[in-house]
This record gives structure tokens, C-alpha cells and sequence, in this order.
């Protein structure tokens, strides 16, 4: 170690020490452990095992499959309303896993990297993050087999194909604050996690997923449906990508001010996430 | 060695943490919903409680302390990994956020990906990290292996690793908790050649361990935590010392024996200690320094002459050592009894004992005919602590030993 530089003593200016929390330790450093964190996780997962890539588009597309399946054959509901209904499942069954993905993934996360946040002075936000992130990778590599489907089953490129990333981000900044929430609440609540695997299904299916939001057939629970902020979202993701004449979320909401509800609750837990992560982070070190 | 003069790299004041044990946790949220204004109770742990001090940039400094005495505390606090409830921490330049070795690797990852990874929580960036890569892998002797996943290393490759990966972390200041005791003796070697280096690079180097030696061998200064204050800060060597003394007064009070008194209306044990050289009563004796035994006697009936007598027994009950007089006065004559008559027996017994725990049992004899008037078992314990090189078992006995080789029938 003698040929590298050993930097000697410079004076130094004494600086307070603040204590763990949420950011600590400098935004370069925060930034370099994410994306450095997200990667390795990601690459673990693509080239740790033969079948990698393979394996991650397995589950979204046997899902696919299977209620492709029961909903052309077993129940036709999908394809009376829906001009592309294949495809509309598999986007949705693609944006929904990266959406449950994420957030499981964060749920144990803080508590399995125990070991970083008992023993090292680590930003604790880069956690969830990270999952997020890795998330996010697996999602753009599905999304190019959804390319592939679409383009296959004849769907117009509009421009408003511009607009799925908008969605997308929308999508982002919800899931990151989920996922912050489950990450921390779980250190302290154990059931946490299993509250989170029934709650991320039945939000599966109080999205418009499955089902056209017109085969509800009844405008008070196609507004009702509303309610749910994910179901937005899902629902101009069909409008810009697939399907230009489905009714928008406002439509399927019964006008504008009835997607109120979806953007309170929205920026609640938006709030909610940013807010007990950061009052919970610095203690979390003493409740593992 | 580092002046008062040189800058202050570490400065705390005042510095509480408690933590709040809850008497029945709460962790699941149905609990919670179910009951929410149970009461909750909790009881108070001070951890810290008011300790403040200072530490000089380029220092090596060695925190000890006994378990749960508050040291690791002291460590999360330093290393930003808890909060303080009061008191203040400021700290020049930057610190390499660890406090163990080879936190953070991934056992699926390669030794080449946990260094990166490593470095970089160690506050490279990932470019430098990738520049030192090859250093690191060649201080650690596990270039060869750089390749493998690391949940096909051996314990002390990993370590050997996570020991490089800090060497080249390049901070200013350094925690390092127990680590001087892994890796073999080549290996050990060359970890104290870098500390000597980074000594030598003006590094401040703050080292909590046990290990009494590496505190003496490599620290400016030391400091004994104990019961979340600072018991004594100063010279290594003092500290080791008060410490293992600690230790020991410790372990006699848990497991402490009182005197017993066997059938006394002869004679009665008034009292039984050991003294220092200056004649202060002490509970410990340092090994090499003489066993200064006192007793008191009284005795209650008249009666011929008596002698006394001791065993010293180790901890285990094993007796290592008797002697005794019988009881004279000034002239040299044997001392009869009468009622309220005192006898002090002092005994200076040259100390070969080992480190250790020793209890003495002291026997009244009638001079006549041998029959005992009294016996106490466990008069008085005391204990012998010794540096660090203590030897293997009971006694210390001075010896003389040579070797001779012949090599006439060599072939």
C-alpha cells in the first residue's frame, strides 16, 4: 500500500456530528451506494443463475397466460370492451409487478441489511430505494417483451406514447413512498409484511388490470374505482398506449373533480411515507 | 507523544444516550389497533451518562471497557449510527463509518464487487474504489481469488479483505472494534505494520477492544469506560490495570464468600485483610507483589498457648499453600489466653500465584494437643491480577532452564 498516496495530516475544521438519518453522509455518496446497490442486486439476479432474464419474465407471463386464458375463454369479459385486450393485460400485469415487486421487495429490506444499518453509518433511504431501483431495471427489461406484443398485435404508435413515462413516473414517486413506509413500519410491526401481501393483491384488483373499467357496467362502482390512486394511472397508461378512444380517468371517474379523492390520498401517502421514514430512520439502528 | 498543541480531532461533551426498554414490546400492529391506549412501560437504560473528552488528530486511542459498560454505545455514537439524547460530537475530517470489519459484503458477491461496494460505503468513489481495487486485493495475499464469491472464502480471507478495503478507505479517522485478534500471525504482523504506518501518516486511530496488550502496545492514551462514565483517562498502561482490577472486584462481589465461624468460645476471628505496602486495605494484589495477610484474633476464655494457621486455596477449593506460627509475645514465649486478649498475626508471603481468584482459610490449634479451637473457612478472598503474559497454571515458580544439543551422533 506504500506506492499509493498517503495523504498527510491537513488541518482539519471541526464539524458536528448530527447523527444517523434518512440522507446522511453526503448526496455523492448517497448517490454512488443507490445506483451501485440497484446494480449489483439486478446483475445478482441476470447473471447469477443460467435462466436470469428468463426466470424475471416468467411470472408476469404465466400470470399472463393464465388469465388470458379465463378471461377470453372462461368468462369473455375482456375483449367484447377492449380492442387489444392481450396486450392491455400483459401491460398491465408488467406495470402492476414492478409496482408489487418494489414494494414487497422493500418491505423486508431495511430489516435484512440489518447488519449495514446496526454497523455502519449508511443512509437509510438508499434501501428501499435500492429495491425500487432494482425494481425499475427488471421493469424495463419486461417492458421490451410488452414492445414486442404490442407491435406484434398491430397497435398504432400515437404520440401520446409520450406520455406513458409520465405515467410511469407518477407510478415512481408512489411506490417509492410505499415502499418507504412498509421498509420502516416493518422494523417495529412485523405483520407489516403479511398486512402488505393481502394488501397488494386486492389492490390488484381494484385496478382496472383484469378487467375493461367498462365491463363494471355500473358508473357508481366505475367511480368508486376511481378512488384508488393506482387506478388512474392504469387507466390513461391504456388511453396514451393502446387504446385512444377508451374513456380517460376523468371519464371513468365521472368528470374531473371526482378524481380528487385518488390525488388526496395520493399525496397522503406520499406524505405519510416521506414523513415516518424520516422520523423513524434516525432510531431504526436501536429497534433492529 | 501527541502534544497539546496538535488540533483536536474528536471532541465530545457532555454526552448522554439512554435507551427505553419496553417491559412487554409492541411489534405488531393488530396489537397496536387492537389496544391503543394500553400503556406502555418502559425502563430506563443509561448507556452514556455524561462523558466527555477529547482526542488529538494523529492520536491512537484505546477505549476498554467491560461488556454492556457503554463502550460500543460510544462507538454507534461516534460512527453516526445513533442519535444522542444530549450532549455534542464534533469531529475534523472524515471518519470511515465502520465499526466492524467486513459489514456490508455479500456472500454472492466476488471479493472484486464487495471491495467496490465496500469502498464505497467506506466513502470512496466508485472510481477510486476501482483504482485501488488491485492494492487491496494484493495487501489482502488474495489476488489469486479476486474472482471467487465470497461465500467461498474462509473466515479469515474475509477478514483479511475487509481489513484491506479500510487500510485503503484512505479517512482520517478510524474506528476499529476488536479486530487486532483475527488472521494468522503473518497476517497479524503485517495489520500492525500498517497501524504503524498510519500512525506515522498522522492518522487518528480509535480502537475499542478487550485485549489489554494491543491497547498497551499501540495507544497514546487510553480510556476505561464503566457504567456509562469515564472511569479513568490517561496513560495505556494505568488503564489496563484499572481495568482488569475492575474485573476482578467485580467478580468478588457477585461471587463473593463470607467468613464463616466455626465453634468459637475460645478464640474468635475479629477480622482478616490484606494490606498494601503502605498499609491500606486492598481486595486485590498484583502478582510479584508480596501478600501482606493481617488477622485479628480475641480470645474469650483463659487458656493454655495456640498456634495459628492458614491454607490459601484457589477458586476451585484445591488448598495450594499452608503455613503458620504458634502465638508468642515479645519475648518469644507462648502466649496463654485470657478473656479479651488480642492476637494480630501478620504474614508477608512472597507472591508466585498466577492471575486468579484465592481464598484463605485461617485454623486456630491449642498448643497442647493439636486440637483445633477454631477454624474459618474462607477467612478472607482476594484476588491476583497480573499483565497480560500470565502463564498457565497455579503458581509461578522460579526456575532456571537450558537446553543442551548434541550433535556428535548426528548422521
Amino acid at each position: 500500500m506504500s506506492d499509493l498516496p498517503v495523504s498527510h495530516p491537513r488541518p482539519h475544521a471541526l464539524r458536528e456530528v448530527k447523527g444517523p438519518s434518512a440522507l446522511g453522509g453526503g448526496a455523492r455518496r448517497f448517490f454512488d451506494l443507490l445506483w451501485l446497490m440497484a446494480v449489483t442486486e439486478f446483475k445478482r439476479v441476470y447473471f447469477g443463475t443460467v435462466l436470469g432474464y428468463l426466470w424475471s419474465l416468467m411470472r408476469p407471463l404465466m400470470l399472463f397466460g393464465v388469465l388470458l386464458f379465463v378471461f377470453t375463454h372462461v368468462f369473455k369479459i375482456g375483449s367484447e370492451q377492449a380492442e387489444f385486450y392481450p396486450v392491455l393485460l400483459l401491460l398491465g400485469i408488467v406495470v402492476y409487478t414492478f409496482f408489487q415487486e418494489a414494494t414487497s421487495n422493500s418491505v423486508t429490506a431495511v430489516v435484512t441489511q440489518e447488519d449495514i444499518v446496526r454497523k455502519t453509518q449508511f443512509p437509510r433511504l438508499v434501501i428501499p430505494l435500492a429495491s425500487v431501483l432494482t425494481g425499475l431495471f427488471n421493469f424495463g427489461a419486461n417492458l421490451v417483451v410488452v414492445v414486442v406484443f404490442i407491435l406484434a398485435f398491430g397497435v398504432e404508435p400515437t404520440w401520446t406514447w409520450l406520455l406513458f413515462p409520465v405515467a410511469i413516473l407518477a407510478l415512481l414517486v408512489f411506490t417509492i413512498a410505499v415502499s418507504m413506509a412498509l421498509s420502516i413500519l416493518y422494523v417495529r410491526f412485523r405483520d407489516v409484511a403479511i398486512i402488505w401481501l393481502v394488501g397488494a393483491q386486492v389492490l390488484f384488483y381494484f385496478t382496472p388490470i383484469l378487467y375493461p373499467i367498462e365491463a363494471l357496467e355500473n358508473h357508481t362502482y366505475e367511480h368508486l374505482l376511481m378512488i384508488n390512486p393506482l387506478a388512474p394511472i392504469f387507466q390513461q397508461i391504456r388511453v396514451w398506449v393502446l387504446e385512444p378512444n377508451a374513456p380517460t380517468a376523468a371519464e371513468a371517474a365521472g368528470g374531473w373533480l371526482h378524481l380528487l379523492p385518488a390525488l388526496a390520498i395520493y399525496l397522503a401517502i406520499c406524505v405519510f411515507g416521506v414523513w415516518t421514514f424520516n422520523r423513524e430512520a434516525p432510531k431504526i439502528a436501536e429497534d433492529l | 507523544m501527541a502534544a497539546d498543541t496538535t488540533p483536536p480531532a474528536i471532541q465530545v461533551e457532555d454526552l448522554h444516550k439512554s435507551f427505553r426498554i419496553p417491559k412487554n414490546r409492541v411489534d405488531s400492529l393488530k396489537e397496536r389497533v387492537v389496544r391503543p391506549f394500553a400503556k406502555r412501560e418502559y425502563h430506563e437504560l443509561h448507556a452514556l451518562d455524561g462523558v466527555s473528552f477529547e482526542i488529538n488528530q494523529g492520536e491512537f486511542f484505546g477505549i476498554v471497557g467491560r461488556n454492556g459498560s457503554g463502550k460500543s454505545t460510544l462507538l454507534k455514537l461516534l460512527a453516526s449510527i445513533y442519535r444522542a439524547d444530549a450532549g455534542r460530537i464534533r469531529m475534523a475530517g472524515r471518519l470511515a463509518p465502520f465499526i466492524e470489519l467486513g459489514v456490508g459484503f455479500n456472500p454472492e458477491l466476488t471479493a472484486r464487487e464487495n471491495v467496490v461496494l465496500n469502498g464505497v460505503m467506506v466513502g470512496l468513489t466508485p472510481r477510486e474504489t476501482r483504482e485501488r481495487l488491485d492494492a487491496v486485493l494484493e495487501f489482502a495475499e488474495l489476488t489469486e481469488f479476486s474472482n471467487l464469491k465470497l461465500k467461498n472464502y474462509s473466515s479469515g480471507m474475509m477478514v483479511r479483505l475487509a481489513f484491506s478495503v479500510m487500510m485503503e478507505a484512505d479517512a482520517d479517522i478510524l474506528l476499529i472494534d476488536e479486530v487486532l485478534a483475527v488472521g494468522d500471525a503473518a497476517f497479524q504482523q503485517k495489520c500492525a505494520d500498517a497501524f504503524g504506518e498510519m500512525k506515522a501518516a498522522g492518522k487518528t486511530i480509535i480502537l475499542v477492544t478487550h485485549e489489554m496488550s494491543a491497547v498497551e502496545r499501540y495507544c497514546h492514551r487510553a480510556m476505561l469506560i464503566d457504567g456509562g462514565k469515564i472511569q479513568h483517562l490517561g496513560d495505556p498502561g494505568d488503564v489496563g490495570r484499572q481495568y482488569l482490577q475492575l474485573n476482578f472486584e467485580r467478580g468478588v462481589e457477585e461471587g463473593g464468600v463470607a467468613p464463616t465461624s466455626g465453634p468459637a468460645d475460645e478464640v474468635r476471628l475479629l477480622d482478616a485483610w490484606i494490606e498494601d505496602a503502605s498499609g491500606n486495605r486492598v481486595a486485590n494484589v498484583e502478582s510479584g507483589e508480596p501478600i501482606r495477610l493481617r488477622v485479628e484474633l480475641e480470645a474469650l476464655r483463659e487458656g493454655p498457648g495456640v498456634g495459628v494457621g492458614f491454607i490459601l486455596a484457589d477458586a476451585d477449593g484445591v488448598g495450594v499453600f499452608q503455613f503458620g506460627t504458634g502465638v508468642e509475645d515479645e519475648n518469644g514465649e507462648v502466649a496463654s489466653l485470657r478473656p479479651g486478649s488480642r492476637f494480630t498475626v501478620r504474614a508477608d508471603v512472597e507472591n508466585l500465584l498466577t492471575q486468579g481468584h484465592y481464598f484463605v482459610h485461617c485454623g486456630v490449634n491449642r498448643a497442647q494437643n493439636q486440637s483445633v479451637a477454631l477454624y474459618v473457612h474462607n477467612a478472607l478472598d482476594f484476588v491476583v491480577y497480573a499483565g497480560l503474559d500470565t502463564p498457565n497454571g497455579m503458581v509461578d515458580l522460579p526456575h532456571e532452564i537450558e537446553t543442551t544439543v548434541d550433535r556428535s551422533g548426528e548422521k
